[in-house]
């Protein structure tokens, strides 16, 4: 009986165990896929080429710097829309609403967090686009801004249930203890319980940036899609072409092993290397802000 | 998987397994009313896939087959001429679909597979330039349409509408519909030119997409099949040359070629098609089936 436990009890850790370590495996098998099917491109693609500022992959145009400033140029839009929005929108559910409006508000933020990207994309295409073309004056609609507010729609869900979560965790003594010494409720949210829950706020935020960065859908229907260098604040109200839209609208088409389809492969690779960047950013931002916190309270 | 197998096994390996997937369908389904699925015999399964242009078509030939054919099942899909080329390749399809003739990499790369593309036109189509019903402008030569596309021209004053910013609409590049519009419209048929699409072209990946666009912005200047244009769209009138006629997309300047951007519409097989394919294909040609081209806004063959 006895030994028929234990046995059972090696099987039940190791499979735990191995699939602890699966996410670390299958990381690492992507990035060898990615690398295998994007490297062969820098052989057969030149540097320059690559680095120029003409995407036309139908005549062998590889200039892939077009959709990385149209990528960046989307996100950053959405993160600064969704970010004090979303951050915002955390604060007044922890700290603010009443028990009552909790209750309804943030399963509302839930639920829009589920709505499909292509039905965001639809609303663009038919609702927002054709107001910021009339509201803005622009040329058209189709617009990297367009696509930045819809992303900041899908951002925000993602980071006012994590950062509602961090605030919520702060504890109560923290803000009686500021209440005590005088400070207004005000102060006590900026000074107090938002550095207190820092480190998941700053975690939101990363979850949040790292879904606008690699949506794909939503960015494909609004757009435009044009592979315009993206340079100057005025791109922002002028279409742009993504690097997820791209690999999108091409990938079904591509011959395989061609080296359009190594080039799309390289795109990836830019992308998941993007995203490693943001997320060892946020990790060690937050590793030394959790050091630094715990220095003061000991 | 059976590389070493002639290439007429293959299709035939692809129906034995259908049969056997159908079967044990309706076997574990349906036991008791399996009388009438029976009569869907699986070797009257084929597999349609390709061009976006034509897939409203290729749909409604399939539906009406299928309601005189019973026990026929036609798959379609779409995805765009060069998904369904590449899958002739690797021929995993009974029927291509494609708005542009196959391409000569295509055809070696095909014959590397063993796979040997036979070609039928099977309806005509006209890509029609279309614009906001807001704009004046009504006609557009080609060499106009070509300097709007390339970025020489980038106001409605230049072509001679309102004082308003061209905003310039194309298809995805892996669509048919463009390759033909870079090729036809931009370079003007000329194989040497090698003219490219403005950067700032939004490239839309869908029909819908560039019919949307062009319904809410009087800005906006955009091409698609003249089977997909809704009425409430403007035509521009096209003229091949300065001083020439202007010419508006319809079945009679499609067939007679008076209207400059016309094209042929194809399936590929494999071979040369036996059987169902061939019974299939032979329908196609036949007036029955090229009435609903024409009902469809494309231009029938005959």
């Amino acid at each position: 009986m006895e030994k028929s436990l234990s046995w059972r009890e090696f099987i039940i850790t190791r499979l735990i165990q191995s699939s602890g370590y699966s996410a670390v495996i299958f990381v690492l098998l992507i990035f060898f896929f990615l690398l295998r099917e994007g490297l062969p491109t820098l052989s057969e693609v030149d540097a320059s080429s690559l680095l120029s500022v003409r995407w036309y992959p139908i005549e062998d145009y590889f200039g892939i710097l077009p959709l990385i400033s149209g990528s960046l140029m989307v996100t950053l839009g959405a993160a600064l829309i969704a970010v004090p929005f979303g951050i915002g929108t955390a604060v007044y559910i922890s700290e603010i609403a009443p028990r009552w409006m909790r209750e309804i508000l943030k399963p509302l933020v839930e639920l829009l967090g589920g709505l499909p990207s292509v039905v965001l994309g639809f609303l663009g295409i038919l609702v927002v686009s054709p107001f910021l073309r009339i509201f803005l004056d622009l040329p058209t609609g189709l617009t990297a801004f367009t696509g930045s507010l819809l992303l900041g729609g899908i951002a925000v869900p993602t980071i006012v249930s994590v950062a509602e979560d961090a605030l919520d965790s702060v504890p109560r003594a923290y803000r009686e203890g500021a209440w005590a010494l005088g400070a207004t409720r005000w102060q006590t949210i900026w000074r107090v319980t938002l550095p207190a829950a820092r480190s998941g706020v700053l975690t939101a935020v990363m979850l949040g940036v790292g879904r606008a960065i690699g949506e794909t859908m939503t960015v494909m229907m609004v757009t435009g899609n044009a592979p315009v260098l993206a340079l100057k604040l005025g791109s922002l109200f002028s279409p742009v072409r993504t690097m997820t839209a791209t690999i999108a609208a091409e990938m079904g088409e591509v011959a395989n092993g061609s080296t359009h389809y190594h080039v799309l492969f390289l795109i990836g690779i830019v992308l998941f290397v993007i995203s490693l960047i943001v997320n060892i950013i946020a990790s060690s931002v937050v590793f030394r802000a959790r050091k630094r916190a715990e220095r003061i309270l000991s | 998987m059976f590389p070493r197998l002639p290439a007429t096994i293959i299709p035939l390996m692809k129906h034995v397994l259908i049969l056997f997937l159908l079967s044990s369908f309706v076997i574990t389904s349906c036991g008791s009313s399996s009388n009438s699925s029976a009569s869907v015999s699986p070797s009257k399964y084929i597999e349609n896939k390709g061009s976006d242009t034509i897939v409203n078509l290729a749909l409604a030939w399939a539906e009406k087959y299928q309601s005189g054919h019973p026990g026929f099942r036609i798959s379609v899909t779409g995805g765009g001429s060069g998904t369904g080329m590449a899958a002739l390749i690797n021929n995993t399809v009974d029927i291509v679909n494609a708005s542009r003739r196959i391409k000569q990499e295509e055809i070696d790369e095909a014959k590397k597979n063993g796979v040997e593309p036979v070609e039928f036109i099977v309806a005509r189509d006209a890509i029609a330039v279309i614009v906001n019903p807001k704009n004046p402008v009504n006609e557009l030569t080609l060499q106009q349409l070509s300097d709007i596309y390339s970025g020489k021209y980038t106001n409605w004053l230049e072509v001679g509408g309102e004082d308003r910013p061209i905003v310039r609409l194309s298809r995805e590049t892996n669509s048919g519909t463009h390759v033909y519009f870079l090729e036809t419209v931009l370079r003007l048929g000329n194989k040497e030119d090698k003219t490219l699409f403005s950067t700032d072209t939004l490239l839309l990946p869908s029909s819908e997409g560039i019919i949307s666009e062009v319904r809410q912005n009087p800005n906006a200047l955009g091409y698609d099949g003249l089977g997909y244009v809704p009425d409430d769209l403007k035509t521009i009138a096209i003229a091949k040359e300065e001083g020439g006629a202007f010419v508006l997309p319809s079945i009679s300047t499609v067939n007679d070629k008076t209207y400059p951007i016309a094209r042929d519409l194809y399936m590929y097989t494999n071979g040369e098609p036996t059987g169902v394919v061939r019974e299939y294909l032979d329908w196609i040609l036949s007036a029955e089936a090229q009435q609903i081209v024409a009902e469809l806004g494309f231009v029938p063959v005959k």
